[in-house]
């Protein structure tokens, strides 16, 4: 029976960067619980030897040439950019380190 | 001229045709109707377009006209328009996905369908208002406000995709298009009296549908009839290679099939009613409806049995699953770096990057959204993956199991699209759990990427709304469902004396207020 | 802050170094490995882009068949098997440079695993070794953006006001190859990790998949170290170093790790599970993020993409066509170009095998390519604290000035000079022995007159050599020399002062 506590939605909401705020999180924890509750139930359903299904319709080896396509111009790629700077997106201090 | 837009598609791809009508007329037509009844999200209007294109759209229609004139129409419904799902990608005209998170997001680029749709010379009248990312079945989750059914203006008209059911049933478009993931298509056309069809996975490109949950989306019809569907999806139909799971053959003979069907002989149709999907749970009326329509196909000559598909009672914890898991991981890119809302957190004067994107999925995403977030986030953890995404995989496995050995025994399946007809807006919106179960018909052929459709089955008895007859065929069979479908089509509407919207209330008077 | 550390081989006596290498290297496809956008280096910002490499909403990816083959032709001559069937995976974080805010990866299900390659090195007494060590994987992955960082005095992340974003590198096809714990190396630890990353970039070299440059960021490498007590068998607590640019910086960042982790656990402490980062300059690490699982990146099957199944047939084809095995390769051209083992041998530590190869084929001899690479390149290459690769000069220039002293135009020690224009970028040889004025005066009428010269200003030699001694010669051809500021050929000089003199 999957109880989410609030701390661990919280944790799942800073995976997620979402800041929700204390009232948010009083409500979603009951919530989720009940969500979880009702899908708790295929734990028990499946067989260990059946194979999982990630695609509807199988199909494999679907590749594309080598080839230059099309490409966006600048203006239509930093089109959306909520700020830009020297044809790049400008994005505010990222606290951290270099990936 | 008001008579035009109650034609169907095919009507009026005759119409122009024949010289009896231009493009440029027929859109204005349109433009007029949604002037008058849609309204906005405050007024008591339909409420179903989020955004009107009146300049694009008739200057596509005078292009039309022209092909028209010189002999060469780009496709049998030139001219005719169209709505599309704010969820699909169009250059130049924004696309919200029902989110304020992409408010005024203009996007560079088409989606395939859309891309297709131009070529094929329809207008496009503008953008459909729907649940938040595709989040819902009562398009209240909006974030730009709920759009009401037409049969009764304060009840919801299905979701995610009410903008479109409502677009089409209210006479302001005579096509959309939607997207169906767990029944975004199928469950508005049901409340609505209008036909839906999910087509086959990968039947239809996805390249320029905003995601959801990739493995079950797919772009669909919503129209006033089958035939209009088969001629639509004809058009967006086929292979793309953008999208790497779209299907690489060509597309059965769809509007044939439905030509074939319409003449209303089901003799050797071999149907099978799934015991699963019926009975409690499903209101009365709407179960009533059902039988009757199922005894109709009978006395035409279909074979109906029952079927048993017992995994089918795991399909609805199986699709809250995976959808939310996807559906987690494709909205992570909203994260105000790019495009999008950009907020910082209330009275931090030089906020970072990481601090920018939580408080702008904060403010940006609504309360489904976040839930389902959340919960995808949750099946995808480390130590959860197993039992709950891994586990949800399998399950899907024994589904599409479930599917293949009834169709070894018949043709083609039905059940009530939803349990219920359109209830009223507010009533469970509290209540996710009670939300969700208006997609448990719909659920299954998503998670096996069969195709579905609903078509107008009557009015339940007990509220006078409208219930969905939906059928289900194997995978690539889309053609079954437009015979079969086009055979339902004219032996109900031969009851009923003409098609189920020819019932609905007016929806225009004198008063610009008062909207009845 | 600096660090206390043990010294090296008192670190060794106490502790067993494990290793793991992560390398990254970028292919050199025509176009990106989820869509079509091209890969040129150095285009404007932001112009290499598409819906789908920006990772805009309904945008979706589609395969590209040449990072497929690469990722197999890698894994191959790495003596990986290859899987018959795959898929792509999300690796969901986030970080600003990932447009999607997930990296389309491979994850539990790598095209190519259980490889395995044999490095060789020098040890300290100057032995050649070969050390065995295992693949675990190679998989195919997209590369992220480019961050300009803004506002702080270093240009690096830290204490930067913004950042601006570029990109163009976004969906750039990646093959990380990852190596099993390599252990047992002991005290040579630090030289096989490089001598394992030089090998491999020579593999990928000799594929023609990538052109692997270190400083280029064309190939990376994270170094993975940990430390157990000597003779334990355990694995210690690893950590990871990144920013390491160069083969001299993976042998320098191991050794540094050894001796720091060393000094933390003889003091009592533990090591900490990070990320750190390489300083070349000061030759240190410095601590980054903690490593810590808590980045759960929720890995799932890629749902827009379908599985990967190469045909047997199909890697069998590209197994055939594999090239030539770098060892044996080098064993071959050691015959080709006569050199002694001891030739051979420095040649490949310098790293210069590919750039004789280069340089020969633009027609210079075996002895003259080597020569010039290993003394006078060489030498250039450790004052600046470069790698051969890195001098900005290329194997056709290089050949193109020992033309010019094969044919007279200028000789050894005017090439030195004109290596000194050719490397301050003052232009190509032939531009520079212009410009410079360095061609050798082969005009006998010049040089009649500054023999004259030197004649009349050395009597007493001249008159040595009217009588017969020779060997004086050298005095007045040194003179000669002096005043035509060696633009001359010695021995025509030679010719003349005997025959004014005789």
């Amino acid at each position: 029976m999957p109880d989410i506590s609030r701390a661990e939605v919280r944790h799942l909401a800073d995976l997620a960067r979402i800041d929700l705020s204390d009232a948010e999180l009083d409500h979603l924890a009951p919530q989720l619980g009940v969500i979880l509750d009702s899908i708790a139930s295929i734990a028990q359903v499946a067989a260990e030897d059946i194979p999982p299904t990630s695609h509807a319709i199988a199909l494999t080896n679907v590749f594309r040439e080598d080839v230059v396509g099309e490409c966006l111009s600048a203006e239509q790629a930093l089109s959306g950019a909520p700020k830009q700077e020297q044809q790049r997106f400008l994005v505010p201090r990222i606290l951290g380190d270099e990936q | 001229m008001s008579q035009l837009i109650r034609r169907t598609a095919a009507e009026l791809a005759d119409a122009l045709a024949a010289g009896e009508t231009t493009s440029v007329e027929l859109t204005q037509a349109h433009l007029d109707r949604i002037g008058k009844i849609d309204g906005s999200a405050d007024g008591r209007g339909i409420h179903a377009f989020l955004h009107v294109d009146a300049e694009g759209a008739l200057a596509a229609a005078a292009a039309a006209d022209e092909r028209r004139a010189a002999g060469t129409p780009a496709s049998a419904l030139d001219g005719v328009p169209i709505a599309v799902k704010d969820v699909l990608a169009t250059q130049g005209l924004p696309t919200t996905c029902g989110s304020k998170i992409l408010e005024g997001w203009v996007p560079p680029y088409d989606a395939t369908v859309v891309a297709r749709l131009r070529q094929a010379g329809l207008p496009i009248l503008g953008k459909t208002n729907m649940d938040e990312f595709a989040m819902g079945s009562s398009t209240e989750h909006s974030a730009y406000g709920p759009t009401r059914n037409p049969w009764d203006l304060s009840r919801i008209p299905g979701g995610s995709g009410g903008g479109s059911a409502a677009a089409v049933a209210s006479f302001e478009a005579p096509l959309a298009l939607g997207t169906d993931t767990g029944g975004s298509i199928r469950q508005p056309g049901a409340v609505t009296g209008t036909v839906g069809v999910k087509p086959t996975y990968g039947g239809v490109s996805r390249y320029g549908l905003v995601a959801m949950a990739n493995s079950l989306d797919q772009v669909g019809p919503v129209t006033r009839s089958v035939l209009d569907s088969a001629l639509l999806h004809e058009i967006i139909g086929g292979h793309d290679p953008r999208d790497s799971t779209s299907i690489d053959q060509p597309l059965p003979p769809l509007v044939e099939s439905a030509r074939q069907g319409a003449a209303g002989d089901l003799s050797g149709v071999r149907i099978g009613v799934v015991k699963e999907l019926t009975g409690e749970g499903y209101q009365a009326g709407v179960q009533q409806r059902f039988d009757e329509a199922i005894a109709l196909l009978v006395d035409a000559g279909a074979e109906v049995v029952e079927v048993s598909c017992p995994h089918f009672v795991h399909a609805l914890a199986t699709y809250y699953l995976i959808m939310p898991s996807e559906a987690s991981s494709n909205l992570a890119r909203f994260d105000a770096m790019r495009y999008g809302l950009r907020v910082g957190p209330a009275g931090v004067a030089d906020p970072s990057a990481e601090q920018v994107m939580r408080a702008s999925r904060e403010a940006g995403f609504g309360d489904e959204v976040k839930r389902r977030i959340i919960l995808g986030t949750y099946a995808l953890s480390s130590g959860y993956y197993d039992a709950y995404y891994g586990q949800a995989q399998k399950v899907r496995t024994l589904i599409s199991r479930d599917f293949e050995a009834a169709f070894g025994k018949v043709d083609v399946l039905a059940s009530p699209t939803a349990p219920t007809t359109a209830f009223p807006i507010g009533d469970k919106i509290e209540d996710p759990l009670a939300m969700y179960l208006n997609d448990i018909a719909t659920i299954p052929a998503n998670l096996a990427g069969t195709p579905g459709i609903s078509i107008p089955a009557g009015l339940a008895p007990e509220d006078g709304l409208p219930v969905g007859l939906q059928l289900l065929a194997p995978a690539l069979a889309d053609d079954r469902l437009y015979r079969v479908g086009a055979a339902a089509e004219t032996l109900l509407e031969k009851q009923w004396g003409g098609p189920l919207l020819a019932q609905a209330p007016s929806l225009e008077s004198s008063t610009a207020e008062e909207i009845r | 802050m600096s660090e206390t550390l043990v010294p090296f081989d008192e670190a060794l006596s106490k502790f067993d170094p494990a290793m793991g290498l992560e390398v990254h290297v970028e292919l050199n496809t025509a176009t990106k490995m989820f869509c079509g956008c091209p890969t040129e280096f150095g285009a404007e910002p932001n112009t290499q882009t598409c819906p789908t490499c920006l990772g805009l909403p309904g945008s979706m990816p589609v395969v590209n068949g040449k990072a497929v083959e690469s990722a197999i032709r890698i894994g191959l001559a790495l003596n990986c098997s290859i899987a018959p069937w795959c898929r792509f995976a999300r690796k969901n974080y986030f970080y600003p440079d990932m447009p999607k805010n997930f990296q389309t990866s491979q994850y539990d299900e790598p095209i190519c695993f259980d490889g395995w390659t044999d490095v060789q090195f020098e040890n300290a007494a100057g032995e050649t070794e070969t050390f065995h060590v295992e693949i675990e994987r190679a998989h195919m992955e997209e590369d992220t953006g480019k961050s300009l960082h803004v506002g702080g005095s270093t240009g690096r992340i830290q204490g930067a006001d913004h950042s601006l974003v570029d990109y163009n590198r976004a969906g750039i096809p990646l093959i990380e190859i990852v190596t099993r714990p390599i252990v047992g190396a002991r005290e040579n630890a630090p030289l096989v990790a490089r001598a394992y990353v030089a090998y491999l970039r020579e593999i990928i070299l000799s594929l023609g998949v990538s052109d692997a440059r270190m400083e280029q960021g064309s190939m990376r490498c994270d170094v993975n170290l940990s430390l157990a007590p000597r003779g334990s068998g355990a694995l210690g607590t690893r950590t990871e170093t990144k920013n390491v640019n160069s083969l001299r910086s993976v042998e320098r960042a191991a050794r540094y790790e050894v001796t720091r982790q060393a000094a933390v656990l003889s003091g009592g402490g533990s090591v900490l599970q990070e990320t750190r980062h390489w300083h070349e300059d000061t030759g240190v690490t410095t601590s980054g993020r903690e490593k810590s699982d808590a980045d759960d990146y929720r890995y799932f099957p890629e749902p827009d993409l379908v599985p990967v199944a190469p045909p047997p047939e199909w890697v069998e084809e590209l197994r055939a066509s594999l090239p030539e095995d770098p060892r044996q390769k080098r064993t071959r051209l050691q015959a080709e170009w006569g050199y002694t083992d001891l030739e051979m041998r420095d040649v490949v530590a310098a790293g210069a095998v590919t750039l004789i190869e280069e340089t020969i084929a633009a027609g210079t001899s075996a002895q003259a390519a080597r020569k010039w690479w290993l003394s006078e390149l060489a030498r250039r290459a450790n004052e600046q604290g470069v790698e051969l690769a890195e001098l900005p000069i290329t194997t056709g220039q290089v050949a193109r000035i020992q033309a010019l002293v094969d044919e007279g135009s200028i000789n050894d020690k005017l090439a030195r000079q004109v290596f000194d224009g050719v490397l301050a970028g003052e232009g190509s040889p032939d531009e520079v022995v212009a410009t410079r004025g360095l061609a050798i005066v082969s005009d006998d009428g010049a040089l009649g007159e500054a023999v004259d010269r030197a004649i009349a200003a050395n009597p007493g030699v001249a008159e040595k050599i009217r009588a017969g001694k020779v060997a004086a010669a050298g005095a007045l051809i040194g003179a000669v020399m002096k005043d035509m500021r060696g633009q001359a050929d010695a021995g025509r000089v030679r010719e003349l002062i005997l025959e004014k003199l005789s």
